[in-house]
């Protein structure tokens, strides 16, 4: 049994803190708008709760959790919630996913 | 019985657990490690400290996780710790402390 999970890693070796300040980018900002939408505080349905996030935040494995950034977390675990409760299908986002990279990759657009 | 004398920070009406502890008192946060969604940091389970404020009753996060309602809320402290009592190492002042917010169900009382 782990005693400790990953993400709990408060009190441990944590290397340089950056103090700067950055920009959001523009999928950053959409992430964080889906989850006001998504957690009802906004109005309207209530599709998740922020609790849905962390558990699905701690639940990526420690290597992709540590190589990823903060929103890439976000709209990892927005997702697997999105799946869990039936929101959308796993086969209809892979299809979904297909359709955008197809579309991405069509020489007519470049 | 302590007498309870904090007011919650935060009045919520959910349907709640009752309130255990009075301001000042002395908690023992549980050392246990159990699975799932907990709010509770690892590094301070099983250290002893002081209730500071009541924050209020909230829904259990453990069961909100999980798409269950987390009902009945449960009362949530603020509770103040000695840093030095909590890093072996520490090298600041001796009345520096960390508090943290932790729900009842994760405390248990100290005999004095």
């Amino acid at each position: 049994m782990i005693e400790r999970s990953h993400h709990d890693m408060g009190g441990l070796p944590g290397g340089k803190v950056e103090r700067g300040e950055h920009d959001y980018a523009e999928w950053e900002r959409r992430v964080d708008a889906l989850m006001m939408l998504l957690s009802g505080v906004k109005g309207g349905r209530k599709l998740m709760t922020v609790d849905e996030l962390r558990k699905n935040i701690e639940a990526i494995g420690p290597e992709a959790y540590d190589r990823m950034s903060y929103y890439e977390r976000w709209v990892t675990s927005i997702t697997q919630t999105m799946i869990q409760r039936g929101v959308i299908t796993t086969d209809e986002l892979g299809r979904k996913m297909e359709q955008i990279r197809a579309r991405l990759d069509d020489p007519c657009r470049k | 019985m302590p007498q309870v004398t904090a007011r919650p920070q935060y009045p919520t009406d959910h349907p709640s657990a009752p309130v255990r502890f009075a301001l000042g008192e002395r908690v023992r946060v549980r050392k246990t490690y159990p699975l799932g969604h907990i709010r509770t940091p690892y590094y301070i389970r099983g250290h002893t400290g002081v209730i500071e404020r009541l924050c209020g009753n909230f829904p259990v996060p453990e069961e909100l996780a999980q798409m269950r309602s987390g009902l009945p809320a449960q009362p949530l402290y603020r509770v103040r710790f000695l840093q030095r009592e909590v890093w072996p190492d520490y090298r600041g002042r001796e009345d520096d402390v960390v508090e943290i917010e932790i729900f009842q169900h994760w405390l248990e009382a100290v005999k004095p």
